[in-house]
């Protein structure tokens, strides 16, 4: 079968950009991707955005973006799957290049938070969440973590402060990373002493909304520009599993079950085991999902993720390095572009070029996109293969 | 407002009116005439009894659209005595401390208005501490 090669990457900063509109932080990101790539010409784009129709009036981003980043003409839709539309586009775009069907694909994931402020943003990101059953009763995202949040530290016992070790490795990370919104590594005081925004969730367990765009130019090893330099990098799998949509309908809140089976199948897919995973870029929308990750996917035993924050197994240097980059937490949740960015991480990491934030010899990165809690995972597994 | 959603919900809203599975008697919050369990058809309509248990709770400082009037409040998922769980307010809580596995029952209350656009409440149930006789 063709292998599907991750040939450019591109992005912008995380943060407020109150003076960039969605369609320039798309296109800053693509235009880097192209030249990245040696100047591939994209036959397809998928566009991964959670809720621009909400926040920016704006929907048909496909075409918008196409024709506004000198790509009038091709194929251009958007994919959402709330808080996983990244990594969902990435998955069509890797469809798109196995099928044969597409030579060159270009994924974007953009999101643009500023353009509303206050409750009308909580109310368009509650929409992801189930609207008749959950987000009618006034729960938020940020809710959701906490329920479950406040179960996991009743169910297993965890001490006060025991999540703490997410948002530290978070932000220690993103200390090394040009893109992230929050460059500055915090000392555990901060995180004691951080405001509640739904009990037991502070403000340090949630990674800050923002702006951002990320993209990836996808095809085949035969179709790469001659002078292309870069390490090669494939998709050595791509999968996508869903669990109910509202929380409520869970017989076990708490097993992730989304989480697990796409990493269960897509490390069948890339016929690696675990262990052999350098670094695991998961979705820390809240500290408690990098936990239920951590467990969903094997690193941990039920009730003991938190554990691996807590004994710096987690960290570069650790047993399995995440958010190397500084996570969603640190680098920031610009939503539905997330799990483009993650794609764009793990290739600094494998091509080597990661900074101070290197995880030493990457072969094999795991990236796992979210849409809320679990209920959409999608994962994709980068190897360098030359 | 979205009218026409908020009526055709109106026994779920009202009466906590769900499904019971003819084929395995599974109880079903809210209908979805496939039964979750044995995945055969299952439209006969249930009628909880709307008691239940707090499976987990936590406060929202930070309200969306239509509940910043109320907030802060208190959401749960409410473990039905039936079986299915469910996302509600926690209402009626006076000073009383809120456990996980407290004994909580359904009452009917105002959950969110439309911003004035049209004067339209929405009303639907919360649960509040289970009332013991005395």
């Amino acid at each position: 079968m063709t292998d599907v090669i991750l040939a450019g990457i591109g992005q912008t900063e995380v943060g407020e950009h109150w003076g960039i509109a969605l369609r320039d932080l798309a296109l800053t990101a693509i235009r880097q991707a192209q030249a990245d790539s040696g100047g591939l010409e994209p036959g397809a784009l998928f566009v991964g955005n959670m809720l621009a129709p909400n926040l920016s009036n704006q929907a048909h981003l496909g075409v918008l973006l196409a024709d506004h980043c000198g790509l009038r003409g091709i194929e251009a839709v958007t994919v959402e799957a709330a808080g996983a539309s990244g990594g969902a586009a990435l998955r069509q775009g890797y469809l798109a290049i196995k099928s044969g069907l597409v030579d060159v694909a270009l994924v974007v994931g953009v999101e643009k938070f500023t353009d509303q402020v206050g409750a009308g943003v909580d109310a368009a990101v509650a929409t992801t969440s189930d609207s008749d059953f959950e987000a009618v009763q006034g729960l938020t995202a940020t809710g959701q973590a906490a329920l479950l949040m406040r179960r996991y530290l009743h169910e297993f016992h965890v001490p006060a402060g025991g999540l703490a070790g997410f948002p530290l490795v978070a932000h220690a990370n993103g200390a090394g990373n040009p893109n992230a919104m929050f460059r500055k590594a915090i000392k555990p005081e901060v995180y004691s002493k951080a405001e509640m925004l739904s009990d037991p969730v502070n403000l340090f367990d949630a990674a800050p909304h923002a702006d951002g765009a990320a993209a990836v130019i996808l095809t085949r090893a035969d179709l790469l520009p001659k002078e292309f330099s870069h390490p090669l990098i494939k998709i050595a799998a791509s999968t996508v599993s869903t669990d109910t949509l509202a929380l409520h309908d869970r017989h076990d809140p708490l097993g992730f079950w989304a989480a697990r089976e796409s990493v269960e199948a897509a490390l069948h897919k890339a016929g690696i085991a675990l262990e052999q995973v350098n670094f695991f870029e998961y979705h820390d929308a809240f500290s408690l999902y990098a936990a239920l990750s951590l467990e969903a996917a094997g690193f941990a035993a039920r009730g003991e993720g938190w554990k691996l924050a807590e004994d710096g197994s987690i960290a570069l240097k650790g047993r399995i390095p995440c958010a190397t980059l500084g996570g969603l937490k640190a680098r920031g949740f610009p939503g539905g572009a997330t799990g483009v960015y993650q794609a764009v991480e793990a290739a600094l990491q494998l091509r080597g070029v990661a900074g101070s934030c290197q995880v030493a010899g990457a072969t094999f990165g795991l990236i796992q996109s979210l849409g809320g809690p679990a209920s959409t995972s999608v994962v994709h597994i980068l190897e360098k293969i030359g | 407002m979205e009218i026409p959603r908020h009526w055709r919900l109106k026994q779920q809203r009202y009466g906590l009116v769900g499904e019971v599975c003819p084929h395995c008697d599974y109880k079903i919050f809210p209908p979805r005439d496939v039964c979750p369990n044995c995945g055969d058809e299952a439209k006969t309509l249930y009628t909880f009894s709307g008691k239940g248990e707090v499976f987990s709770f936590t406060t929202i400082y930070e309200a969306p659209t239509g509940f910043d009037h109320a907030a802060p409040y208190t959401v749960a998922i409410v473990k039905l005595d039936e079986g299915p769980m469910v996302t509600a307010q926690l209402t009626d809580l006076g000073d009383q401390p809120i456990e996980i596995g407290m004994p909580v029952e359904m009452v009917t209350r105002k959950m969110r208005n439309d911003g004035d656009e049209r004067g339209v409440i929405v009303y639907g149930y919360k649960f509040r501490p289970a009332v013991v006789a005395a």
